[in-house]
């Protein structure tokens, strides 16, 4: 039985999309960097090593929580002792990643991204999808994307984190306060984009004063909400920007580790 | 075919799914009626959306000076008056109501610091007083109404099971006849738009809210439903036109590129600092300052500039005069030969303002010339030239209860009826005159079908009926009705246009009337299945109509007063003053009389000052002091 | 400077239809509805399409072109190239009627489920006092001319016709957030059933509708991800859901 735009009642047009511009650029563009991100994520996340280059840490290993973490890297201790899963040592990374993941995986702009060019539906507008059946995101595992704000939360911690990783760059190699390089900038600006992320999150929106009925009696948060809001028209652009800059910044670390280039010291 | 003809039986019919009349269906439902509301479009598109301003009405949240008398003194002013001074009065003193109980279903409208509705200046009224959406007034006033009706339809469902059981919207429908019995109105014809099928309503009453002709002229701000149907079906129905000469031009409609043709662009233009010159570079509108205005208005450049940033010490610049006076200014210049090839003058806001300035305070100005017509208003001039806007005219009615004169069960509310805004409508009124009378047509009706039960339609009428829908696919090798359409707008738009003289109107009389002989020949293609050539054909006899009483009113009105400007007679006349001409139909051709205006109660007369009235009336009337 | 300009438009009815070539002539500055209304006067009579307002404020002339919903009134021409060929056809998401008109009775069913505005109890005309801050939000919602491309775009309906019982559409979305957001409007079970009743949850995201709205609404934005932040708040956040019912329970609600 013919369903959508091959409906019985609808106009008879045989072709999915009449659209004649180059609708499939944009989601094959998105899906090539995200599967990208994804393997260059993924191999990172396994190699559990060159994450650390004193003063500077990836953001991808930070806070290195296992014992097996390498000395100065871990930020807030070492709770947890080194896993082990079918005899084969957990990386550190494996559980950092899980919280900015499951934040950009919930998160507003990313999911359409994915359903566009991951899913197909629709892969662009006025393109039919290849789905026979939909349901949204009304059941299980979908309708977890409501939990986009705890994510939000926990991406807060990180971003407070990341950002005291960039503080310590000030130090150089030796633990010296008061010096800068090209890394410090490096981890100053994957803070600074993330923090630019989340600030301009739709959930943060909502918090800060979208819930609100009556602007007026929340001055505060009024002025709070037009300043989120208008970072929100930007979302778009931070999701990509602070993707590309945790990627960035994890490749400088790991550079600078396996000694491909020298961290550059200003001062 | 009566057989399968599909049948309703309704309190009362509306044809016109406008402003008014869905204010008046929403008051018949009130009244405990059940209500058809006939729309020529989908729900919700009608021209109403069109208003930009706002809405005329004393509410002094802005100016507390203001009060229903000072609006009805602008409101008598701006028609010359020639107002129907009962309308005047009930609209100025009812318009702050029918704004406030829109706020109760649901309307937002601009605010004021202190959380009342926002009011804005606007031509011709002394305080701040037109209540807004940003530009998009009308649009929020009859969405307002839309959801109202949507609103009593879910109370229904909830009462009586059914969301239709006592109002239902009959979308893309068009009324070709309206029926009556014993001389009385029992019903209405029309057809489907989507599959042409023949609908038949008996219905008691039937409120016209049909809106404005703006169609019957080549250059208009109207869209296509704009043509003048409640008028040819009023007159039909033997009820009467009153002053159908006066017509609204609105100076500044888009001439060029065609796409955009007879689009208002809004005063704010002007009024932001937009300048007109003609094709000479000519600064012209210092010509056309007329005598009562001199002292307010500056006679040069120097002074017209100043005035932007310094208004208590520099006068008006003449772009700014009033509609009527810019319209006719620009139809001169374009007729000494000064004007576009397209029959236009330009208007420039591109070399006083920046573009950041123009964005920002003409938005959709900006956005309308540069999505609709490819124009960037903030680089080149944009040519303009008057664009029919609004018929003054319309059916005679009983202003307390909107019945049309002379036909039992006959109402009518909005821009279909006359006499509320004389000779010339201040911008603003239209929108408050719809909320004002669509509400009386409502009441009216109401109380006129509590008296009047159905009036059962003959089989006989629902004959003659069908036969003339029929009749376009009856005929072949015909006329084509798009091309009578064409001559007819070149014939108004030429000829009883915004200047009008004896001979050019005696001239398109003849022309209109043999474009009628040859229209009783339309014939048209294809099937009845939404087909737009057929439904031109019923439209084009309604324009018909309207376009020679328009043209036999205009010729025997010898002076010249707001909408209805005279070559061959310049000037106001006090006995004209006095006057209606009225337009009747007798079957086969429109006859006009005269008969006389309504005179001010002295309660009334008394809230002017006397200097005023004498340039409007005579020794006599002055004397006299208004009626008793 | 006309220019000779070839279309393709779709014509039929519900039964059977399909494509038809034709050649008209363009002017300068013309809008796809332009050239419709001369190939509908000069060739083909009987050829269905609506319209009204002819300035994009009344959203009447919905149609596709290229494939893409617009409005033919708001598409310039000039916007394709000289030798391209501009496909019309109808909107594709609604049954059709004939030509170019569909059948959009679909949307009319839908506001009739969105219950009404419901003003405070007792509350008289003229005596709301509201924030011009507190109305923007719901004001920007009202901007709609319910032309229907958001509606008609939206592959919830469009490409699952089954979907069209239990999902409003992003037209209604923004209903029910412009009365959510609303300052007088007194019913507080709008979140509930915009999820329960009205599909709200169906929605992806995925942004078409804020694409093709010719109003320039948010809908996605501003409308659609803040009704569902709301409907988190009362559904799916446990913490919310807690901190509500204590504030219930000391009397704060």
């Amino acid at each position: 039985m013919a369903t959508g735009v091959f409906s019985s009642t609808r106009a008879k047009i045989s072709q999915r999309t009449l659209r004649t511009d180059k609708w499939w650029i944009q989601p094959l563009v998105i899906f090539s960097v995200l599967i990208l991100f994804i393997i260059y994520a993924t191999i990172r996340a396994f190699e559990n090593g060159h994450y650390f280059a004193e003063p500077l840490i990836s953001p991808f290993y930070s806070p290195c929580l296992s014992a097996a973490c390498e000395t100065g890297s871990s930020l807030l201790g070492q709770p947890f002792g080194i896993w082990k899963i079918l005899g084969m040592t957990f990386s550190p990374a494996l559980f950092i990643l899980i919280f900015p993941l499951g934040f950009r995986m919930t998160c507003y702009y990313y999911r359409k991204s994915y359903y566009r060019s991951f899913w197909m539906s629709p892969p662009a507008c006025a393109v039919a999808e290849p789905h026979a059946t939909y349901t949204g995101e009304t059941k299980a595992p979908l309708i977890l994307q409501n939990a986009h704000r705890y994510f939000f939360y926990i991406g807060l911690v990180f971003n407070v984190l990341l950002t005291i990783d960039a503080i310590l760059a000030f130090k150089d190699s030796k633990g010296h306060w008061g010096h800068m390089s090209v890394g410090t900038l490096v981890l100053l600006a994957n803070a600074t984009f993330l923090w630019l992320y989340s600030a301009s999150c739709h959930t943060c929106r909502h918090t800060i004063g979208g819930r609100l009925r009556n602007f007026s009696k929340h001055p505060i948060r009024y002025k709070a909400w037009t300043i989120v809001s208008a970072l929100n028209h930007k979302h778009q652009e931070f999701a990509w920007v602070s993707l590309l800059g945790v990627a960035f910044a994890d490749f400088y670390v790991r550079s600078v580790s396996t000694h491909l280039f020298t961290n550059l010291y200003f001062f | 075919m009566t057989n399968s003809l599909e049948r309703h039986k309704y309190d009362i019919l509306v044809i016109g799914a406008g402003g008014a009349g869905l204010r008046a269906a929403v008051e018949a439902r009130e009244a405990g009626l059940s209500v058809a509301i006939i729309c020529k479009s989908l729900f919700g598109k009608a021209h109403t959306v069109m208003a930009e301003g706002g809405a005329a009405a004393s509410m002094g949240n802005v100016n507390d000076n203001d009060n229903w008398m000072v609006h009805f003194r602008d409101t008598m002013r701006g028609g010359k008056f020639l107002n129907h001074y009962r309308m005047a009065e009930l609209h100025a003193k009812e318009a702050p109501d029918r704004i406030w109980e829109l706020e109760m279903w649901g309307a937002l409208f601009d605010r004021t610091s202190e959380g009342k509705i926002s009011q804005r200046n606007f031509g011709g009224h002394e305080y701040p007083r037109l209540a807004h959406v940003g530009d998009r007034t009308g649009l929020e006033l009859i969405r307002t109404m839309q959801q109202r009706i949507v609103a009593l339809q879910q109370k229904d469902a909830r009462e009586h099971g059914d969301a239709e059981s006592h109002i239902k919207v009959f979308a893309e429908l068009t009324i070709t006849d309206i029926l009556k019995e014993n001389g009385k109105v029992a019903g209405a014809y029309g057809y489907r738009r989507e599959n042409g099928a023949d609908v038949l309503f008996e219905a008691p009453a039937v409120i016209l809210a049909t809106g404005g002709v703006g169609k019957t002229f080549k250059i208009t701000s109207n869209s296509w439903e704009g043509t003048g149907d409640g008028h040819a079906l009023a007159l039909k129905a033997g009820a009467n036109l009153v002053d159908m000469e006066f017509l609204q031009f609105h100076p500044t409609g888009m001439v060029w590129p065609p796409s955009v043709r007879g689009i208002l662009v809004t005063e704010s233009v002007r009024g932001e600092g937009g300048i007109l010159t003609n094709t000479d570079g000519e600064r012209f509108m210092f010509k056309y300052i007329p005598d009562v205005f001199k002292d307010k208005y500056a006679d040069n450049e120097a002074e017209a500039d100043r005035w932007y940033t310094d208004q208590d010490n520099n006068r008006r610049p003449p772009e700014l005069l009033p509609r009527d006076e810019v319209a006719r200014a620009i139809n001169s210049e374009v007729k000494a030969g000064r004007g576009t090839e397209h029959g236009g003058v330009f208007l420039d806001v591109s070399k006083r303002l920046s573009a950041e300035i123009i964005k920002k305070r003409l938005p959709s100005m900006w956005h309308q010339f540069f999505e609709l017509a490819g124009v960037d208003i903030t680089k080149e001039a944009m040519e303009v030239g008057p664009t029919c806007h609004y018929v003054m005219g319309g059916v005679e009615v009983d202003p307390d209860t909107a019945a049309a004169v002379g036909v039992d069960g006959l109402f009518a509310a909005g821009e279909v009826a006359g006499g509320m805004h004389g000779s010339n409508r201040l911008g603003g009124n239209s929108l408050t005159d719809l909320l004002v009378f669509g509400r009386r047509a409502g009441v009216g009706a109401a109380e006129y079908v509590r008296k009047n039960p159905a009036n059962p339609v003959s089989d006989a009428s629902i004959a003659k009926a069908a036969d003339r829908v029929q009749a376009p696919f009856t005929r072949s090798g015909g006329e084509n009705p798009y091309a009578l359409h064409q001559e007819l707008q070149e014939v108004t738009h030429n000829l009883v246009g915004i200047i009008r003289t004896r001979n050019e109107i005696q001239s398109a009389i003849e022309q209109i009337a043999d474009i009628r002989r040859r229209s009783t020949n339309v014939s048209v293609s294809g099937d009845r299945q939404f087909n737009p050539g057929f439904h031109l054909a019923f439209d084009l006899d309604n324009m018909l109509l309207i376009a020679e009483s328009t043209a036999k009113s205009a010729i025997v009105r010898e002076e010249s007063r707001g909408g209805h400007t005279r070559d061959d007679f310049p000037g106001m006349n006090m006995q004209w003053r006095q006057k209606n001409n009225i337009a009747s139909f007798d079957g086969t051709q429109v006859n006009v009389r005269q008969q006389p205006l309504p005179v001010l109660p002295k309660e009334l007369f008394d809230l002017f000052d006397p200097h005023e009235l004498e340039k409007y009336m005579t020794a006599v009337e002055m004397a006299k002091g208004g009626s008793n | 400077m006309a220019r000779k300009l070839s279309l393709r438009i779709w014509r039929g009815n519900q039964a059977d239809g399909g494509l038809q070539n034709v050649t008209v002539d363009a002017n300068e500055g013309e809008v796809v509805l332009d050239v419709i209304h001369r190939v509908q006067a000069e060739q083909m009579n009987d050829l269905a399409v609506r319209w009204n307002c002819k300035a994009g404020k009344c959203g009447s002339c919905s149609v596709e072109i290229n494939g893409k919903p617009r409005l033919a009134c708001m598409t310039q021409v000039s916007s394709f190239g000289d030798e391209e060929t501009i496909t019309i056809t109808p909107l594709r998401a609604f049954p059709v009627i004939k030509d170019l008109v569909t059948d959009v009775s679909f949307n009319y069913k839908k506001a009739m489920e969105i219950p009404a505005f419901e003003p405070p109890v007792g509350m008289k005309p003229g005596e709301p006092r509201m924030q011009q801050i507190d109305v923007e939000r719901s004001q920007e919602f009202r901007k709609c001319i319910e032309c229907f491309l958001c509606q008609d775009t939206c592959h919830v309906i469009r490409d699952h016709e089954e979907n069209k019982k239990s999902f409003a559409g992003p037209r209604f979305f923004i209903r029910i957030a412009e009365l959510d957001m609303h300052p007088l409007d007194i019913l507080r079970n709008r979140k509930k059933t915009a999820q329960e009743e009205h599909g709200l949850g169906m929605c992806n995201i995925t942004k078409c509708c804020t694409e093709v709205c010719p109003e320039h609404i948010r809908i996605t934005d501003n409308a659609i991800i803040p009704m569902k932040e709301r409907v988190v708040d009362e559904k799916y956040d446990p913490l919310r859901w807690l901190g509500s019912k204590i504030r219930k329970r000391e009397g704060m609600l």
